[in-house]
């Protein structure tokens, strides 16, 4: 997006997606690109017009006001940033604002609520931001016209028009709208509020749902009950690729409450009365399944991945990389492994479905509720138009959890039974079956000129995909979809691959050092001009999908430990040696923020290994513009590593955040910290596991994660804030960074280096071992 | 199916369950409540629990039977938005939470370790909470809330 001007920005609302949610589907395919766009192409029919004002912003007969958005509230906090936004612009009170969001008969479809790009698609030239910005100009000329005041004498503050010299001379938008439509469009020029002016937004406003929250009063989608609702819960197979041969309804007819046996192909699940009762039936039920397909080892899957046939697509190519690592004075390669990682969301996916005929109503937790419109139609056989689907908050889902497969699950047993149907998964069919974040296997080799400065980077990456998001029009990208019998979007291997046409940052597969030179323009963030970043796609045994900072996060551990190490080769300071290769000015700023903040001592790593002292300390740093276009961190990580157990401690971490216009800093506080440590958490423990038939990290004994008291490192966050740039997301930036600052530092401390996450003792200590 | 009686916090419900029937989907189902949560069913994350005793326990893993005339307290027993508890207040005012649906197991079991340890220090709050989850990690936020609540439990 860097490059262009804010109404193109705001015009390529569609795009935006694409390249943030839906970076999978054009990481996946470049076809897949062409036929994303046409499927994305534009509001489903029957969602509000977005071009209308009446679609976004009501004010009630009290003056009360109602906006209606399609970006959700998922635990992020842009609920309240985004009513603080519509009261900002409105000139209205915070707690006159009341948000209503993802629900297709009343919000506008903005596709989903993923890939960071909710401050992108509301806060800057379009849509909400804009509808609020053009309701007040319409109730300002309103009151002109009421009070016979020409426009430019009037201010409009807490929810009244009034004259600026004359204070009698004034109405309250009551009393100008007040129960009525707007009846006009989305004015694109409607004047914002400066940031200088802003009363409301960037504020640490507090969150209106913590109090309900914290007293068990708040509703989630696991509290949705209504009338006549059952319970129930689905069979999956005990192996991937396994089918039904026969399920013997006669095994459960003796549990109490049992309503029904539902099978649709290979999916299979029970109703019945109550919760216990549909577990008991489900456990009982006896399912005959065939034999699965089988996995490949776990112990050489990474080296297997090589081995695949392959999507290849480059992302840049200057062509003469081959012809400057053979002349470089010296090459350094490494190769970075990252496993596949799932969302693990702490409460099991849960939706309740009421499918009545040729109606339904469906209360999901999806990050994209029109899309489980059109899907729920194909699963169910129904018209689009007849199915209601309204998002109720989940558990935090991180990305592709099971709230969409969950979702399907009730629309079918619903269907099956004609009552309203709720399911709740079990942690096992949660873990075993969720679209889990991808593995990687990263190359990284670079050139050095006599200096000692980078003068060619290479990159190639192996990463597996199976499924997606559903889309509009892909059930079968999912479990559930899958098992009712629909196909995952097809892979279509591809190599070689065509040479780049359009830049694309593609997930942060370009490193920040590379000048990301396409078609005679320079977009990247570095200064290399000797550049090649070679992607390539093979077909994955499990289900993949958006995990928080998809493939961002992976290819971000690589470069930032691969400049890591090329930095300790030269003897030079890693601050030092990035800001040198670095171009883009804010990337640069970041950088320096954190390393003041954290009191950087400027040497190389490592510092003078000990090696026998027990425990040791070192600092770490890795930097990133988060894809290229969408949020700038920096993050230092101070860190001890036990040299006996291979235990490592974070201790201290320190972020810098430039995500352009703070909307409100406490929230902007709540999502570094939480990023940085879940960054840890997958750092340090997490990893999906297997066997020669199924996924074996079914629970939190099998799949680890730190708790909320464990050795707790402190955080500072900086906020660089800049009013005058455009709004970014922030979620995803300090969990981009985390797993590379935390390795640069583990490295700094002993001079072994972690080049496969999870950093377990186990590999500390072989790391540690193999030190020269 | 037979008659059960459980006392939630402070009222006396007669429920017609499976004695085996963990605790957990009488509150959530046969009481609506909203405080206890399915997180595992493990009893690994906390999610479920509610105190009994004075003991933060897993609900999701408790039969009824075993709790049967007992005083159970949910979250929803600790206080109100309008009067909320220490433990809530703070958790409010540190904005400690992003989804919240781990709130139910952290702030119980903290309610149940202050109620025991009114002085307890940072390290032993961190102990007592190092089999709760929250995938949201705001576990700095929660320390620091349930810190600032204890020592005003404590006065």
């Amino acid at each position: 997006m860097k490059g262009l001007t804010p109404q193109a920005r705001a015009a390529l609302g569609r795009r935006d997606f694409l390249k943030g949610a839906g970076a999978l589907i054009v990481t996946f395919s470049s076809t897949g690109l062409r036929t994303a766009e046409a499927q994305f192409g534009g509001p489903m029919p029957g969602a509000p017009p977005m071009n209308q004002l009446d679609s976004w912003i009501a004010v009630a007969a009290d003056g009360s006001v109602t906006a209606y958005s399609g970006k959700e509230e998922l635990g992020q906090g842009i609920a309240t940033a985004q009513t603080q936004l519509v009261a900002e612009e409105l000139s209205v009170p915070f707690n006159r604002v009341t948000l209503i969001y993802c629900d297709t008969a009343l919000t506008p479809d903005q596709a989903y609520t993923a890939g960071s790009q909710s401050h992108p698609a509301n806060f800057n030239r379009g849509n909400l931001a804009q509808a609020a910005a053009s309701a007040r100009e319409t109730l300002v000329r309103l009151a002109s016209e009421r009070l016979n005041v020409p426009v430019d004498q009037l201010t409009a503050v807490d929810g009244t028009v009034r004259s600026k010299t004359d204070p009698s001379k004034s109405v309250t938008y009551a009393q100008l709208i007040g129960g009525k439509k707007f009846s006009v469009t989305v004015n694109a020029n409607a004047k914002r509020k400066p940031a200088s002016e802003w009363t409301i937004l960037g504020k640490p406003i507090h969150r209106p749902d913590l109090p309900e929250l914290a007293t068990g009063r708040f509703e989630f989608v696991h509290n949705v009950r209504v009338p006549g609702m059952l319970h129930g819960k689905v069979v999956r197979p005990p192996a991937v690729g396994a089918t039904v041969i026969r399920v013997d309804e006669d095994s459960v007819k003796n549990v109490p409450g049992l309503v029904k046996v539902v099978v649709k192909k290979n999916f299979v699940g029970v109703v019945a009365q109550k919760p216990y009762q549909a577990i008991q039936a489900a456990t009982q039920l006896k399912v005959e399944w065939s034999r699965g397909s089988g996995l490949p080892s776990q112990a050489d899957f990474y080296q297997h991945m090589r081995t695949l046939p392959s999507r290849d697509t480059l992302m840049v190519d200057s062509k003469d990389v081959d012809q400057k690592l053979a002349a470089a004075s010296t090459v350094l390669k490494a190769t970075y492994l990252h496993p596949y990682q799932m969302h693990g969301s702490m409460g099991s996916s849960c939706a309740v479905a009421d499918i009545q005929g040729e109606k339904a109503t469906i209360w999901s937790p999806t990050q994209g509720v029109w899309y489980q419109k059109t899907t729920c139609a194909m699963l169910l056989g129904l018209k689009p138009e007849n199915i209601h689907v309204v998002f109720r908050r989940g558990s935090g889902c991180y990305g592709l959890n099971g709230a969409d497969t969950v979702t399907y699950d009730a629309a079918i047993l619903s269907q099956a039974v004609g009552k309203p149907v709720r399911v709740q998964l079990s942690r096992k069919d949660e873990m075993a079956w969720e679209n889990y974040g991808n593995a990687y296997v990263i190359d990284e080799q670079a050139g050095l000129d006599s200096n000692g400065n980078i003068a060619v980077w290479s990159h190639e990456s192996w990463s597996p995909t199976l499924g997606n998001r559903p889309g509009p029009g892909t059930p079968g990208n999912i479990i559930t979809g899958y098992l009712a019998g629909f196909a995952p979007q097809p892979f279509a291997p591809r190599s070689p691959a065509p040479p780049p046409a359009n830049y694309n940052n593609n997930a942060n597969a370009v490193p920040s050092y590379v000048a990301g030179n396409v078609g005679g323009r320079s977009r990247g963030t570095g200064k290399i001009q000797s550049e090649r970043v070679l992607v390539r796609n093979v077909e994955s045994p499990f289900w993949t999908g958006p995990l928080r900072s998809p493939n961002r996060l992976q290819n971000t551990f690589a470069h930032e430990s691969f400049l890591d190490e090329i930095a300790s080769h030269v003897k030079a300071d890693p601050v030092a040696f990035r800001l040198k290769h670095l171009s883009d000015p804010r990337l640069i700023d970041v950088v320096k923020e954190v390393a003041k903040a954290a009191n950087w001592e400027t040497r190389p790593s490592p510092q003078p290994v000990n090696k026998s002292a027990r425990v040791v300390r070192g600092r770490g740093m890795a930097c990133v513009l988060y894809e290229g276009d969408n949020g700038y961190s920096a993050l230092v990580a101070e860190a001890e590593v036990n040299q006996e157990t291979g235990k490592v401690t974070v201790r201290r971490l320190f972020v810098c955040n430039d995500v352009g216009p703070v909307s409100n800093p406490d929230g902007l506080r709540n999502q570094i910290e939480g990023g940085a440590l879940q960054g840890i958490s997958r750092a340090l423990l997490e990893e999906v596991t297997w066997d020669d038939q199924k996924v074996t990290s079914i629970d939190w004994r099998t799949y680890r994660t730190l708790p909320v008291g464990f050795e707790v490192p402190k955080i500072e966050a900086v906020l660089l804030n800049r009013p005058e740039e455009e709004a970014t997301g922030a979620g995803e930036t300090s969990i981009t960074v985390a797993a590379a600052a935390l390795g640069n530092a583990i490295f700094d401390a002993t001079g072994a280096r972690l080049r496969q996450i999870p950093f377990t003792p186990e590999r500390v200590k072989a790391a540690l071992a193999a030190r020269a | 199916m037979s008659a059960i009686t459980l006392k939630v916090n402070g009222q006396t419900h007669t429920l017609d369950l499976d004695p085996a029937t963990p605790l957990l989907y009488a509150l959530s189902d046969d009481l609506e409540l909203r405080g206890p949560k399915f997180g595992c069913g493990l009893g690994q994350c906390g999610a479920c629990a509610v105190i009994v005793k004075g003991q933060a326990i897993r609900s999701c893993i408790t039969p009824v039977r075993s709790v049967a005339g007992a005083d159970i307290t949910t979250l929803e027993g600790l206080g109100t938005p309008e009067k909320p508890h220490p433990l809530q207040r703070a958790f409010i005012e540190e904005q400690a939470a992003q989804c919240g649906f781990c709130l139910n197991g952290v702030i119980l079991t903290a309610k149940a370790f202050l109620d025991k340890n009114p002085k307890a220090t940072e390290q032993e709050i961190q102990q007592a909470l190092s089999n709760v989850l929250c995938r949201c990690f705001t576990s700095v936020r929660m320390l620091r809330a349930i810190q600032k609540a204890g020592q005003e439990m404590a006065r």
